[in-house]
């Protein structure tokens, strides 16, 4: 699997340098790299910093308040990773038709990923001891001191892995930003694809993504540092008060209020609107042949990367080493990239070493797989921190083949965070564009590039159905989310 | 609490099973591309190509798959495929994808009876692939935000700074290519680039034509350059993008009057050779074009006698620059493009 990741990256890097090292540097070396570069920073920069803000602040009124209706909070916090964000600039357009470039991109990629960093810290909250405050306050710290010097710190790995999280997907990130007109390496990629396709220009552009994304994954791992946040020992943990919120309930229930009419409301209204007012007439038979494509290849997808998921998830939490923390990043970068570049990788080595796949869903679920790959290994490491290793020793010291040993302790241990990973992965893949354009079988089509290719000609009531589909698959897949375990999702 | 969780695992088991039992159908290699039957890429409006096959396969019982995708990306989805391409015949909108393909030496000569049923000006002179269809740059304008008096006399107007920040285009589209090309074609390598730069500092670049025409219909921007039938289409539905908006044709052999001409042609690798050459003579006879004339594409037919849609300005008078199609240069435009920081 990680073979199959690193071989697009060399695909890659081999076309970037097909003109010769000094055109590369040429075309590198130029001010539209730097005006990309620019984009691509400031949203990043923008765009984490408020999903970190909203994701901590949201999951600390529900987690460790009196909020009223904590339980409804965070179905509804959760529920815009059903939105695809593409769907969600969509319906931002409908309301504000003049929404565009930084501030438009800002608004909407926030709006759809914070929860990316609400669900790993409502987990650790879930689970704080809060000892750690008592003694804070027995020390005669107030309140505001307290959070930013005894809980803030124990959020950070679950913080930091959301927020890289929230990055990687910015890099790739094509469709809400060709929408709302705001050029940066992604889509400067796919219009060097669409223009001027086999040129190696966007091979030498989607090589700077590369860059961009290790800086991010060493950035990460640098403020990661080494601090130890479980306790020693087994301890007994005491599970928190709530804070009362008192004066404060009106202002935060209006604030989650309004933060829901934004990130869910839009979209939901804009689809009703074209629903009515469009006058859409679905035709419905193709509706359900795409509806049919993009659920089997979407369970196809999350089964076969949950497959090739769990033996990385399992080195990196059993057999850290430093060979396993190199697979484990390196398929970070593929997935950094967008799915064009993958593809189109994909495309020259299914061609030339395997044409019997080539056009077939194989090369499709490959290229789904390699994309995806880190959002199931998330999830699944994150169980395995949950499972005792001592139990699969147990079950093996009382005669269990290792095998047996794996389906009778850890399977069933894991699985709520396994299937977490497999939602990822479906929701991911039910809304994937722009590797499903070039690798899917002739007459093959999803409700992604269904919708997108009637949004392309704006014809807005014609991509509702589409859109809805899409929301109604997601919907029931973001359930499993919620019920990922309780542990720090170590990233 | 032991049986729950066997009874979990048993679950999961053999919901794994029916997923890869179901799984199946999609994954099964080959399945969706059958050999034996003639492959059209086409690039060209769905409805239409669908037309076309349908009408096609009625006729001479030879059946037809097509695969759609966008210019730019299917022509070099061609030339990643080289000789083992699947295709047997290619529909583009533009020219410069065609000429891509033709360059990486994949094409056939078009059969002369098929390239005797076109206009002379709508065929390349390389004979390798034959024009299907054409489209007429135009200018779109809101007459709420510009009086007639101040619209361009030529699009190479548009660079002037005075134009800064006021007209739209889709410049990372494969659409705009083909007028980068006429502009590089009537005006050479250095003008083409000082206009690229203008295009640059001074034009709001959109995601498609269909962006740019919402744009000027909203009043975001008084003017953009687009294609005539997008307009057509709009006017002849609901008018909701285009019920503000005129249409200017800038004429006298500006290349702002370019005619882009959409090709058809047949592979080299084609293992249906003869077939495919029936195809394109279908296409561009009088009924296949009159076909094209009467569905709601309004693009221009180009077989000679067959009468485009009546709403159109007649194609004769739109005095567009005669530009060989075959001349028409993609790297160079591309070189150029990126060099201007637009690419």
């Amino acid at each position: 699997m990680a073979a199959l990741c690193v071989l697009p990256l060399l695909v890659v890097g081999f076309t970037a340098f097909d003109t010769g090292v000094g055109a590369a540097w040429d075309l590198l070396w130029r001010p539209r790299v730097g005006e990309l570069l620019r984009n691509t920073a400031s949203l990043v920069v923008l765009t984490v910093a408020l999903t970190t803000a909203i994701g901590i602040a949201t999951a600390w009124l529900v987690e460790r308040t009196s909020l009223p209706g904590a339980r409804f909070w965070r179905v509804l916090l959760v529920a815009p990773l059903a939105v695809p964000a593409f769907v969600n600039s969509y319906a931002w357009t409908t309301v504000r038709p003049d929404l565009e470039g930084l501030a438009g991109a800002v608004l909407v990629t926030t709006l759809s990923y914070f929860p990316f960093v609400f669900l790993p810290v409502a987990a650790v909250l879930r689970g704080l001891d809060q000892s750690m405050e008592d003694s804070s306050r027995s020390l005669g710290l107030g309140p505001w001191p307290t959070f930013f010097r005894a809980v803030l710190p124990q959020l950070r790995p679950a913080a930091l892995g959301g927020m890289l999280l929230v990055s990687l997907h910015l890099l790739s990130e094509f469709g809400v930003l060709a929408m709302l007109r705001f050029p940066t390496f992604t889509t400067a990629i796919l219009e060097q694809f669409q223009v001027a396709f086999s040129n190696s220009a966007g091979s030498l552009l989607a090589l700077v993504l590369i860059a961009l994304c290790l800086g991010l994954l060493t950035v990460e791992l640098l403020l990661r540092g080494t601090m130890r946040h479980s306790r020693f020992g087994r301890g007994a943990a005491r599970r928190a008060l709530p804070a009362h919120l008192g004066a404060w309930t009106a202002p935060a229930l209006l604030g989650l209020a309004f933060l829901t009419v934004l990130s869910l409301g839009v979209p939901l209204g804009s689809l009703l609107y074209w629903f009515v007012a469009g006058d859409a007439q679905p035709d419905v038979p193709e509706l359900l042949q795409t509806l049919g494509s993009t659920l089997g290849l979407g369970l196809g997808a999350g089964l076969i990367t949950v497959v090739a998921a769990f033996p990385i998830a399992w080195l990196i939490a059993r057999r850290r080493s430093w060979l396993s923390v190199l697979v484990e990043r390196a398929t970070y970068v593929a997935s950094s990239l967008p799915g064009v570049v993958i593809a189109l990788a994909l495309v020259t080595l299914s061609v030339t070493y395997a044409n019997a796949v080539y056009q077939t869903s194989v090369v499709l679920v490959a290229a789904y797989a390699i994309l995806f790959i880190p959002r199931a290994m998330v999830s699944i490491r994150a169980a395995m921190a949950h499972a005792p290793e001592e139990l699969t020793d147990a079950a093996r010291a009382l005669g269990d083949s290792p095998f047996r040993a794996f389906v009778r302790v850890l399977l069933p241990l894991t699985l709520p965070g396994t299937l977490a990973g497999f939602a990822m992965v479906f929701i991911a893949v039910s809304t994937e564009l722009t590797a499903t354009l070039l690798l899917a079988p002739t007459g093959t089509q999803t409700l992604a590039t269904a919708f997108w290719s009637a949004s392309e000609s704006i014809d807005y009531a014609g991509a509702a159905p589409y859109a809805a589909a899409m929301m109604l698959v997601s919907a029931p897949l973001t359930y499993l989310l919620l019920r990922s375990p309780d542990e720090e999702p170590a990233l | 609490m032991i049986r729950r969780r066997t009874a979990l695992v048993a679950l999961v088991a053999s919901a794994t099973l029916a997923l890869t039992a179901c799984g199946d159908g999609t994954l099964e290699a080959g399945k969706n591309l059958d050999p034996d039957k003639l492959t059209i890429y086409s690039a060209q409006h769905e409805n239409l190509t669908e037309a076309w096959a349908k009408k096609f396969q009625e006729d001479t019982d030879i059946e037809v798959q097509i695969r759609y995708g966008s210019d730019s990306s299917m022509g070099a989805q061609i030339v990643q495929e080289g000789a083992k391409s699947p295709a047997d015949v290619f529909l583009t909108e533009n020219s410069p994808a065609m000429t891509t393909v033709q360059n990486a030496k994949l094409l056939a000569p078009v059969d002369a009876g098929t390239l005797a049923q076109v206009g002379d000006a709508y065929a390349p002179s390389s004979k390798e692939w034959v024009g299907i269809a054409a489209r007429s740059t135009v200018l779109v304008y809101n007459p709420t935000k510009i009086s007639e008096a101040e619209l361009p006399k030529s699009i190479l107007d548009l660079q002037d700074p005075k134009w800064a920040g006021r007209w739209g285009a889709a410049a990372g589209g494969a659409d705009f290519q083909a007028i980068v090309s006429a502009i590089l074609a009537t005006q050479g390598e250095e003008k083409t680039a000082a206009w690229l730069k203008g295009l640059k500092d001074g034009a709001k670049i959109y995601q498609n034509n269909i962006a740019v025409m919402k744009a000027v219909n909203a009043g975001q921007v008084p003017v953009g350059i687009m294609y005539h039938y997008y307009w057509y289409r709009d006017q002849a539905l609901t008018k909701a993008g285009s019920g503000n908006t005129k249409l200017l044709y800038f004429r006298n052999e500006d290349p702002g009057a370019f005619v882009s001409v959409s090709g058809g042609a047949v592979l080299k690798s084609s293992k249906h050779a003869a077939n495919a050459q029936k195809f394109l003579a279908f296409v561009t006879s009088a009924e296949g074009q009159k076909m094209l004339a009467t569905s709601d594409a309004k693009e221009y037919a180009v077989g000679k006698g067959v009468a485009s849609d009546a709403a159109l300005e007649p194609l004769d008078t739109l005095q567009a620059p005669k530009v060989d199609p075959y001349t028409l240069n993609g790297p160079k435009v591309i070189e150029l493009m990126t060099a201007a920081g637009i690419l």
